[in-house]
């Protein structure tokens, strides 16, 4: 299997908003690209299925599984890792006990800052619903849905 | 205190064993028994694959004892020709390509001549299954107090019960992963663990090495809950026999799937109640049987089942007490540490046995609590006199005030009585859990923490315990900062590497703040007496003082230094499991609000409320982040987690089939503490960690059973067995008079 | 492993055209569930349709809703007029995984994916949706309702892609999407029914109670009958004539087989004179 020649796909997207040109294999993940490749090992791997949500990161403004992706899939698109977030809009989460062991919390607060951007998709449902698809074993969600009500500026947040 | 790490944490910064770059590193792969029980007849390396380029490791290539040593040394570290249960180690695998040797590792076929294997601890084994012992129990022990037999056939009322609890997988959202590599002639672990000496003391005898030739350190963890009590030590002992035979760095860490089916889990049990009660309520004889499935090998067993007998009768006083226990081997995946150790299954069955008592009393499942709980001078079942100053009845009391206990029970009356489906109910339970080692553990355990006054003033905390989320950094931060009239800024909590900080004991039993973190302290008041210094100096007069020191004494370390000393008036009869099994107690009231859905047999809880006393609250959010972690694991072991058990071991491994809670399944959970200092806990405090998991079971059970009318016994109760309890015509708890 | 990256509707039917084992990648949230643990697929070829525009829109036109064969879950979720006129499509969806599955799932993807547990295909069928198909050698419009012929057997060539999904605009006065799941979210149906009412008639789908999502024409011609239904258990002869669920790891075959009737019945007696 060593000798298999694998295809090497040059790519090309928005990472963190640098432009941001990789050699891939297109057998890569964007998760793998991310941590393996790039050394932006901030986005887990937490269950390789989509269902816990440690790798979320936004493509094109939106959270999406990063073990989901396809890595070609990203060319020409705008990726956003937890590496883009400065501590200080990391505050009420901070405050709230948002995270405990931290494995789940680069993912929570990747799809956290989507609703904080975009308050208005709570039109879709409830903080509790919309963080459904990042499971957290430590806090019991308490910890995680008032840092993010904290943080929507009309909802007592700054 | 905001968390220490959190900011790391949340920017995603913080370095787990997956994270660290190594160069020229391998990656490790195990390759695992297909069968519950056989002799390895062949292993089958398909042509397909260059082996010259893996390297390959098996039990010969062991330098010492094969074996995962903690309690016993039955569990080989790779199976030596004979395996006890599917997914036991047999060889491994190292290579560069992270690919290749997973592709690998499908490409060794282990062929196994099967033996009929035990896969129920329920059923008595017959000669043929026996391998262990002459009956396979793994642990067997009693606890007695007065007298059982005659207290039982005076009792006016006697009630029965059996209750059944499955297996629970962890879950931390961080797999199991460790590296390994050769520092000169060191080995050196670093990866994900809670307890850095257990590693140690497995590493010693199986690589034949002294602890000089061993470095463990731990790499920030991400979540535990026991899940890396004693598992670490067997991938610790795999990556090392892999740098070992390899030269190079090894990586080995577990993927989702390979840990859900090859890692420990919460042992089932079954539990027997037999209780007499007067007319008024008044516990008169509790008998109880504690049946645990071990799994195949020893692993924490025998703690486990001590720690679940010691609290199978309830935090309540009843002078005629017996509980007979014991955990069987079977030829399951083995069952290990999970929070709580025991006392969760416990108190499931207690708890649900106390409502079932009161069902049939047509008693207030909240009075019968009340007359019972124990008061300030009465005795546990092991006959230890409490004498805290907790008032159990007011934080029962103060739950089902803050759950409007009564204003539901009339809505929900009304509520069932008219909606077609939907059925609401309320429960409640009330339980107790040790803090720290069991018994004489705690001075067996002989642990010892440092504190170092360095060069520039700061002071240093040297010990063994962990950060897995649970907040002991920050919490020893605040205990030595308080300690020192220093600012936190200028407090530093010590890698835990065993080359450099002392034992201070595994991270587990809810030890961390009230055993350790009171040797903190007392560290600290020993550095301060090495320079002379009177108890209330501190802060920058200390850092004045620690830096003449460093000037006067060049080189040298200026180290201040506690060893654990037990409590006063402590005792403990290990022979007959009676006295003082714990320095203190954490005390609780859970009160839960579920509705249940006649269509489709779903449960949601709706409100849950905790009352806890767990001494001085050291950090108050991070306390509630405790109590709410441990009370959605425990909502979500009594209805969600089920363990599919194919051959003993779980089929389905995946987070698509096992189930855990997403922030839509849980309520807010909302936690208030009362707060009475123990005096030999740091601060005043005592335990938390396990607690709030222990009671959220039986508390929604009993909601469950109000809102339906019937008495589950068994969980996780899915939809499909809450069906099955509702399709049957028969209650299965009866009432019997006292001419039994 | 080789991956195709068309630019264009042509190119992606030339690339499935000159790869006939070619699979085609939409959202990839099916194609890449524990992707490292199978590395049978790292030696497949690939079609990545991500870059194909023309499989983006979702249009209206007098008569239909056409979905693109690349329009997602959030897609429709985000659409304030399939909320209005197709509510179940909005409801389907937000059940089918979380934001970050409804982000990159597609309609199209789930339907060629084939699993009986598709919450998105039960909705589709429940409004007579057509699957139109593309390939270099033509166009093939199929009802969603023919579609399956068993355990993920499809009526697709290999060659062919879904382009669009199209679903006639009616009146409804009755419809009803109920799922499942393990969990209150991000679980996979252990039995789903959808209901709708048109002038063309009943439509009951049901999903995860038999080898593909599938009409349940008993189930249908009972509620054209305006029977009378008084508990549950009367439905149960149509449901056994219409889907035959089977015991797994998640759930069991009585489970499936009651918790239809139930939620079927306590769903239609709200709006069904003959249900009481």
């Amino acid at each position: 299997m060593s000798n298999e020649q694998r295809d090497r796909l040059p790519i090309s997207f928005t990472l963190n908003d640098q432009p941001m040109r990789v050699e891939i294999d297109p057998a890569e993940r964007l998760l793998d690209v991310l941590r393996y490749r790039l050394g932006l090992t901030g986005t887990k791997e937490g269950c390789a299925e989509g269902e816990c949500g440690a790798c979320t990161v936004l493509l094109d403004g939106l959270p999406v599984d990063s073990c989901l992706v396809p890595a070609y899939q990203v060319r020409g698109r705008r990726v956003e890792t937890v590496e883009s977030l400065d501590a200080e809009s990391l505050a009420t989460y901070h405050a709230s006990g948002a995270t405990q062991c931290g494995a789940c919390t680069p993912g929570v607060v990747m799809t956290a800052s989507w609703i904080v951007r975009h308050p208005e998709v709570l039109g879709r449902g409830s903080v509790r619903e919309l963080m459904a698809g990042n499971l957290c074993r430590c806090t019991g969600y308490d910890g995680i849905i008032e840092g993010i009500e904290d943080a929507i500026p009309d909802r007592g947040g700054a | 205190m905001l968390r220490r790490e959190g900011l790391s944490k949340l920017t995603g910064r913080e370095r787990y064993v997956d994270d660290l770059p190594v160069d020229d590193v391998l990656w490790g792969a195990t390759v695992r028994s297909p069968e519950p029980r056989g002799r390895i007849a062949e292993i089958r390396y398909s042509p397909t694959v260059d082996w010259s380029e893996f390297v390959i490791v098996d039990h010969t290539d062991i330098p010492g004892r094969n074996a995962v040593y903690l309690i016993e040394y039955d569990q080989p570290a790779l199976a030596p020709g004979y395996v006890r249960h599917v997914h036991e180690p047999v060889l491994l695998l190292a290579h560069p390509s992270r690919e290749a040797v997973r592709r690998a590792a499908r490409e060794v076929e282990v062929i196994v001549e099967p033996d009929p294997p035990v896969l129920d601890f329920r059923i008595d084994p017959g000669p043929p299954l026996v391998q262990y012992g002459v009956d396979n129990v793994l642990k067997r022990l009693s606890i007695l107090k007065g007298d059982v037999e005659r207290a039982l056939s005076a009792a006016p009322i006697v009630v029965e019960g059996v209750y059944e609890t499955g297996a629970q997988e962890h879950v931390y959202l961080e797999t199991q992963g460790m590296l390994a590599y050769l520092d000169g002639d060191v080995l050196v672990i670093k990866g994900s663990m809670q307890c850095p000496y257990y590693v140690l003391k497995a590493l010693k005898p199986a690589l034949d090495r002294t602890e000089a030739g061993i470095r463990v350190i731990q790499t920030p963890t991400g979540g535990g809950f026991g899940g890396k009590e004693e598992f670490p030590s067997m991938v610790a002992l795999h990556a090392g026999l892999l740098a070992l035979k390899s030269g190079r760095p090894v990586k080995l860490i577990y993927d989702r799937p390979e840990d859900m089916v090859a890692t420990t889990k919460r042992h089932p049990s079954r539990i027997r109640h037999r209780t007499g009660v007067d007319e008024d309520g008044r516990l008169l004889a509790q008998d109880i049987e504690v049946v645990m499935d071990g799994g195949a090998y020893v692993t924490l067993t025998p703690v486990v089942l001590s720690r679940s007998m010691i609290h199978a009768a309830g935090p309540y006083s009843c002078d005629n007490v017996r509980i007979l226990g014991r955990a069987m081997f079977t030829n399951s995946v083995p069952f290990g540490a999970f929070r709580g150790f025991g006392n969760p299954q416990a108190h499931f069955a207690l708890e649900r046995h106390m409502d079932v008592i009161a069902h049939t009393l047509g008693m207030d499942p909240a009075e019968l609590r009340r007359i019972n709980l124990i008061r300030d001078g009465q005795t546990t079942a092991t006959g230890q006199v409490i004498r805290d100053g907790v008032d159990r009845i007011r934080n029962l009391d103060r739950a089902l005030e803050l759950s409007g206990v009564e204003r539901r029970r009339r809505e929900h009356w009304l509520f069932n009585a008219e909606h077609r489906y939907l059925r609401r109910g309320i429960g409640m339970a009330a339980f107790y859990h040790g803090a720290g080692f069991t018994g004489r553990g705690e001075v067996m355990l002989d642990s010892r923490v440092q504190v170092e006054g360095r060069a520039d003033g700061r002071a240093e905390v040297l010990c063994a315990s962990v950060e897995m989320g649970q907040g002991q950094i920050t919490a020893f931060v605040q205990l030595a900062a308080a300690r020192l009239h220093y600012d936190p800024d200028d407090i530093l909590i010590a890698e835990p590497d065993t080359q450099r900080v002392p034992d201070s004991g595994p991270t587990v039993g809810s030890r961390t703040v009230m055993v350790v973190g009171r040797l903190v302290e007392r560290a600290c008041d020993d550095l301060r007496r090495r320079l002379g210094l009177g108890e209330g100096l501190g802060g920058d007069e200390l850092k004045r003082a620690i830096a003449d020191w460093h000037a006067s004494h060049p080189g040298e370390r200026l180290l201040g230094s506690a060893r654990y000393e037990p409590p006063p008036g402590i005792a403990w009869d290990e022979e007959h499991y009676r006295g003082d099994a714990y320095g203190a107690f954490g005390w609780a009231a859970q009160v839960a609000e579920v509705e249940v859905d006649l269509r489709t047999y779903e449960v949601q809880v709706r409100d849950f409320v905790s009352v806890q006393d767990v001494g001085t609250v050291i950090n108050p959010t991070l306390a509630r982040g405790q109590v709410q972690g441990g009370v959605a694991q425990g909502i979500s072991w009594a209805l969600l987690e089920h363990c599919a058990f194919q051959n003993g071991a779980l089929a389905n491994g995946q987070l698509t089939n096992y189930l855990i809670p997403t922030s839509a399944d849980l309520p807010p959970i909302r936690v208030e503490f009362s707060e009475v200092p123990y005096e030999h806990g740091a601060q005043g405090a005592k335990g938390i960690g396990e607690l709030p998991l222990v009671g959220s079971a039986p508390a929604v059970l009993n909601a469950v059973a109000v809102a339906v009318g019937r008495q589950p016994t068994e969980i996780p109760l899915t939809p499909e067995r809450l069906m099955a309890l509702l399709d049957d015509p028969v209650p299965p708890a009866k009432r019997r008079e006292s001419d039994l | 492993m080789t991956v195709l990256l068309p630019g264009s509707l042509d190119e992606a039917l030339q690339a499935m055209a000159s790869h006939p084992t070619a699979l085609p990648v939409a959202g990839g949230t099916d194609l890449l569930v524990h992707w490292p643990q199978r590395p049978e697929l790292h030696r497949q070829t690939f079609v990545d349709l991500s870059a194909v525009q023309e499989l983006r829109p979702l249009r209206w036109t007098t008569d239909e809703l056409v979905l693109g064969g690349l329009t997602t879950y959030w897609d429709v979720i985000e659409d304030g007029r399939v909320r209005e006129e197709f509510p179940l499509l909005v409801e389907a969806a937000r059940q089918i995984g979380s934001i970050q599955i409804q982000a990159r799932g597609t309609w199209a993807g789930n339907i060629i994916n084939g699993s009986p547990a598709a919450d998105g295909v039960a909705a589709l069928m429940a409004y007579d949706g057509v699957v139109v198909l593309d390939s270099t050698r033509g166009r093939s419009e199929i009802p969603l309702a023919e579609f399956y012929s068993g355990y993920k057997q499809m009526r697709r060539a290999p060659d062919e892609l879904v382009t669009q999904i199209r679903l006639p605009r009616r009146e409804y006065s009755v419809q009803i999407f109920e799922k499942v799941g393990s969990r209150r979210a991000q679980a996979i149906a252990k039995v789903g029914v959808t209901v709708t009412r048109s002038a063309s008639g009943w439509r009951v789908v049901a999903h995860s109670v038999a080898p593909f999502v599938c009409r349940c024409t008993a189930l249908e011609r009972c509620l054209e009958s305006e029977a009378s239904v008084g508990s549950p258990d009367d439905l149960l002869p149509a449901i056994r004539e219409d889907v035959s669920p089977i015991d797994d790891l998640r759930s069991s075959a009585a489970y499936r087989e009651r918790v239809m009737a139930r939620v079927l019945y306590y769903g239609l007696l709200e709006v069904c004179p003959s249900f009481h």
